[in-house]
């Protein structure tokens, strides 16, 4: 039998917390796993996504993908050392099928920069499409992380 | 006054030649205004937008040139105009969205209306209310608008000019640098994505570094790990008889051994890294020749990429003297077809705020920046591969860099 809303919702968020604690305690080996392998995990901003436009500043339609990035960003990339802080909001779900749940949930994320500089590096929402399976529990299908604001400060390295 | 910079009583100097650079040029407000007055808005074209953008009568875009802001707008008969964002009665932006179609613009503050040429053609109350107020009778409209610049067109790249006495778009490119530009553009384009990266550096720090093909692989450790490029591949760069404009390529694939990075012990080197889903890195070459990667710098604020099969146009706007926004158009073809849209797509990821070879890039700068804080007297070194600006068929060669400061030399008088 399907979750009540009320239990899906508790579910969600506590997805989303067990995600935000991954990135934001630089445990980003287990990002991946938060998808199904295929999956598609996208940064991008909200006027991009309100005119359709595809692109992604990043653009995963693969948990190798996924995987490759983190390790790009360990063993490749040169980058000031850095940490952010998600606060993530209640998802709102608006709707469930065969695909899976399709909710959005609002995010503040917070840049810590080596030397002590805090900003509010990014808000928007995800968009997702997450999938309940028995064996996994809940994983997202689409993460869409949805910027408000087209500029992005710096580079972005660890993702949203 | 006499246009002279350093002002009169400036203490800094600089040598003459291009393989030196003092750091005073990052740092200082006087050639900030400088820069804005004579290369922004003298005698050199500035990126402004796609034609596809403006593909309407009335359909406009607003940019920047340097400081400048500017409306580029597609008027009657296809014709592509651009004028100064700035109305001609108090100043105020004419228009402040980033895209829309208007059939005139009217400036929100008192509705001085302009056509789409940027002609003023109404003033409110002109003649008073009641037979009170008004403008004077000697105000005549054609007295008065804001500056227009030329626009002119290559492979669907609009671009302009506020200079009347600028040569043609063609020629300030020159023959060599437009065929690189015809070489990728040589279709009907389509915008996949718009971001802005602002970089905590002022902007000729990343005009220089567009042109370092030195630092390719050296900085960006992505590139080399996975052969997307190395010295010894085959490519080179050109670079226009004046400095202005380079143009470097990379060809084909691995032709020397990778021994060269061994003995050298360069970190770059690193044959434990292997990617997992090696399929987004899949290229086609789509423009008839073996060029994998080439990246054009137009003097002075615009760069045209193709890595693989990611285009992109990126254009720099200076914010200050220690900061600036990085503009990015990715684009596709209008005929790509799905396969090839999610190519580029993924191939996205290589460039942009994020990019596997561009992510240093939105932070290098930003480390020279605070390291020359103290030094503005000091000099950077610019002579690998010699002191001129010269085509070269090595990408170990800073000879664009240089070309960069020939071409911003002679601009500034400096």
């Amino acid at each position: 039998m399907p979750d009540t809303d009320a239990a899906l919702l508790f579910r969600l968020s506590a997805l989303n917390t067990a995600y935000a604690s991954a990135i934001d305690a630089g445990r980003l080996e287990d990002w991946p796993d938060f998808f199904v392998d295929d999956c598609l995990y996208k940064v991008t901003t909200a006027a991009n996504h309100a005119e359709g436009l595809a692109a992604g500043i990043v653009y995963a339609d693969s948990k190798g993908m996924l995987k490759d990035r983190i390790a790009a960003l360990r063993k490749a990339n040169i980058f000031e050392r850095q940490s952010y802080r998600h606060l993530i909001g209640m998802p709102s779900i608006l709707g469930r099928d065969s695909g899976g749940i399709r909710c959005e949930t609002p995010f503040f994320v917070a840049r810590i920069v080596r030397d002590g500089a805090m900003s509010l590096f990014a808000t928007g929402r995800y968009l997702d499409l997450v999938r309940d399976e028995a064996t996994y529990g809940l994983r997202f299908v689409e993460r869409l992380a949805i910027c408000d604001s087209q500029r992005i400060d710096t580079l972005l390295a660890i993702p949203l | 006054m006499p246009d002279t910079i350093p002002p009169t009583g400036s203490p800094h100097s600089w040598p003459a030649g291009i393989d030196r650079v003092p750091f005073w040029l990052y740092q200082d407000p006087d050639i900030l205004r400088a820069e804005q007055r004579k290369i922004f808005e003298g005698p050199a074209w500035h990126y402004l937008c796609l034609e596809v953008e403006i593909e309407n009568t009335g359909d406009y875009r607003t940019t920047q040139i340097g400081d400048m802001p500017i409306v580029v707008v597609r008027g009657e008969n296809g014709a592509i105009h651009a004028f100064e964002n700035r109305c001609a009665h108090r100043g105020a932006l004419i228009a402040f969205e980033n895209k829309g179609n208007a059939k005139d613009f009217t400036c929100a503050y008192h509705a001085w209306r302009y056509d789409l040429r940027g002609n003023l053609c109404s003033v409110a109350f002109q003649r008073g209310v009641g037979g009170k107020g008004g403008m004077p009778e000697d105000f005549r409209l054609s007295d008065h608008g804001p500056r227009k610049l030329r626009a002119e067109s290559i492979g669907g790249l609009v671009f302009g000019t506020l200079d009347p006495a600028a040569p043609s778009l063609e020629d300030y490119l020159t023959p060599p640098i437009a065929a690189k530009i015809r070489r990728v553009f040589n279709r009907k384009l389509e915008v996949i994505g718009r971001f802005t990266q602002t970089l905590p550096n002022n902007w000729k720090l990343y005009a220089e570094n567009i042109r370092d093909t030195y630092h390719a692989s050296l900085l960006h450790l992505f590139f080399t790990t996975f052969r997307i490029t190395r010295f010894n591949q085959a490519g080179g760069v050109t670079i226009s008889e004046d400095g202005a404009h380079h143009a470097s390529a990379t060809i084909g694939r691995n032709e020397v051994s990778d021994d060269v990075y061994k003995q050298q012990g360069i970190r770059s080197d690193n044959d434990e890294f292997r990617l997992h889903d090696p399929s987004f890195l899949d290229a086609v070459a789509e423009f008839g020749d073996d060029i994998q990667l080439q990246n054009v710098a137009l003097f002075p604020a615009t760069m045209l990429q193709q890595l693989h099969n990611s285009i992109a146009v990126r254009q720099t706007v200076p914010r200050g003297t220690e900061e600036m926004d990085l503009n990015w158009t990715f684009l596709g073809f209008a005929d790509d077809t799905p396969e090839m849209r999610r190519r580029r797509l993924r191939q996205g990821n290589l460039a942009g705020p994020a990019g596997f070879v561009s992510m240093e890039d939105g932070c290098i700068g930003g480390f020279v920046q605070r390291g020359v804080l103290a030094a503005p007297e000091e000099q950077g070194i610019v002579e690998m591969g010699g002191r001129d600006a010269t085509s070269m068929a090595t990408r170990a060669t800073e000879a664009s860099v240089r070309g960069f400061w020939k071409k911003y030399r002679a601009m500034m008088e400096l």
